[in-house]
C-alpha cells in the first residue's frame, strides 16, 4: 500500500457517487472498470447503468457512443484515474466531437484500487482536469470538497458539455458491491429499459 | 486499383452501411477508408468519429449499440493490434462490432515493418471471436459485406470486413 496525501482527502468516493446518481431521471449512466463500477452499484443496481468488467480505458468511450447515438439524452461517465490514464487520448476524441449532453467524471484516489492501491500517475505531476482543458473539454473542474462537488452536480447533470470534472476522493479499501457479472445480462437489461423489450428479441 | 475503382467499391460498401443502419463511422485514417470516409462526410446522417487510437472505436460501437444505435469501425490493420483488449465486449457482452480493415503486410507488401502486425490479423480476430469476412477480388465485396452485416448486426457478432491487399493494391512503400 501506497501512503500519501489521498488518504487524507475529505471526499469519500461512495458518498460522492450517490450524489451524482441521486434522483436520476432519465440519466444513462457507463461506469469504469474496478471501484468506479462497485461504487455505482453501492449507490443502487439501475438498469440504465452499464458497469465495465473489462475493456479498461474505454469507459468515457463508450459514454461517447451512447452521447452520439442518443443526443437528447444526457450521458454520464463514472470512472477512476488508472481506468482514465489508460485511454487518455479518448479525451481529444471526444473535445473533437464535442456532444452537449455528455459529461465525464473521475473519482481521483491516485491509486489502482483493483491490485492492491498502487500509486498512479495522479499521485505524483499529473491532472487529468488540465489533460482534458487541454484536450479541448469546454468545460473543466477540479473538485477537492464537499462545497465544490455541490456547486459542480448540476453542472454534471446539465450543463452543455462535453463536461470534464475530477475529483479527489480518499484513497480506501472498501467492501466489494458487485453488479451482474454477465455482460450480455447488462447489455440486454441495459436496451430493454431504454428501448422497450422488442430490442432484445 | 484505379482512382475510379476506388470510388465505385467505396461508394457500394458505403451504401450497404447506411443501409443497415450504420451512422457513426468511426475511423483511423488510412488510404483503404479515405474515400468511405469522405461519403460519410457528405451524407446528412452519417457522422464521421475520427480518433486518436483504434480501441476507442471498438468502445463506439458497444455505446451505440446500447442506445439502439450502429456504428463501424474503419482502421488499417496495424489498428487491430491496438484493440484487442477493447475487443472483450464482443465475448464479454455480445456487442456487435463490426470493423473495416484496410490491409497492410500482406500481399504484395514492400515494407517489412508491416508484416509483423498484417500477418496478425487472422490470428487476433480468432482470439478474440471476431468472425473473418475477407475481400479479395471484386466481386467478393457484396457477398463479404452481407454476410458481415448479418454477423454484426442481426446475429450480434464481432465481425470483420477484411479488405486484402490484393483486392485494395499494394503500396509503393
Amino acid at each position: 500500500m501506497t501512503s500519501g496525501r489521498a488518504e487524507t482527502y475529505p471526499l469519500r468516493r461512495r458518498e460522492v457517487v450517490a450524489r451524482l446518481v441521486a434522483d436520476r431521471g432519465e440519466l444513462l449512466v457507463v461506469g469504469g472498470l474496478g471501484a468506479p463500477s462497485w461504487d455505482l452499484t453501492a449507490a443502487g443496481d439501475h438498469p440504465l447503468t452499464f458497469p465495465l468488467w473489462g475493456a479498461m480505458g474505454g469507459a468515457a468511450m463508450i459514454g461517447l457512443g451512447l452521447a452520439l447515438a442518443r443526443p437528447t439524452r444526457r450521458v454520464l461517465v463514472v470512472t477512476g484515474d488508472g481506468e482514465m490514464l489508460m485511454g487518455l487520448g479518448a479525451l481529444a476524441t471526444i473535445a473533437v466531437q464535442a456532444p452537449a449532453n455528455l459529461a465525464v467524471v473521475v473519482l481521483d484516489n491516485e491509486r489502482y484500487g483493483e491490485t492492491g492501491m498502487q500509486a498512479t500517475h495522479t499521485a505524483g505531476p499529473t491532472n487529468l482536469g488540465a489533460v482534458a482543458a487541454g484536450a479541448g473539454f469546454p468545460v473543466v473542474g477540479d473538485i477537492f470538497d464537499q462545497a465544490q462537488l455541490e456547486a459542480a452536480l448540476p453542472r454534471i447533470r446539465a450543463e452543455p458539455g462535453p463536461v470534464f470534472f475530477n475529483i479527489k476522493v480518499r484513497a480506501e479499501d472498501l467492501p466489494l458491491v458487485l453488479p451482474p457479472k454477465d455482460g450480455v445480462h447488462l447489455k440486454d437489461r441495459f436496451r430493454a429499459a431504454l428501448l422497450g423489450p422488442a430490442a432484445i428479441e | 486499383m484505379t482512382d475510379t475503382d476506388k470510388d465505385t467499391w467505396s461508394a457500394r460498401l458505403f451504401d450497404h452501411l447506411i443501409e443497415a443502419g450504420v451512422r457513426l463511422f468511426a475511423y483511423v485514417p488510412d488510404a483503404g477508408n479515405a474515400r468511405l470516409i469522405e461519403l460519410a462526410e457528405a451524407h446528412n446522417e452519417a457522422r464521421p468519429v475520427l480518433l486518436a487510437s483504434e480501441q476507442e472505436g471498438v468502445a463506439i460501437c458497444a455505446g451505440a449499440d446500447l442506445v439502439g444505435g450502429r456504428a463501424v469501425l474503419c482502421m488499417q490493420s496495424s489498428g487491430l493490434g491496438n484493440c484487442p483488449n477493447f475487443l472483450s465486449l464482443v465475448k464479454g457482452g455480445g456487442f456487435p462490432v463490426l470493423l473495416i480493415v484496410s490491409m497492410r503486410g500482406d500481399y504484395g507488401e514492400q515494407n517489412p515493418w508491416q508484416y509483423p502486425m498484417g500477418q496478425a490479423v487472422e490470428p487476433i480476430l480468432a482470439a478474440m471471436g471476431v468472425l473473418s469476412f475477407r475481400v479479395e477480388r471484386p466481386e467478393d465485396l457484396e457477398p463479404a459485406t452481407t454476410a458481415a452485416l448479418a454477423a454484426a448486426f442481426r446475429a450480434g457478432k464481432g465481425a470483420a470486413l477484411v479488405l486484402s491487399q490484393k483486392f485494395l493494391g499494394a503500396k509503393a512503400f
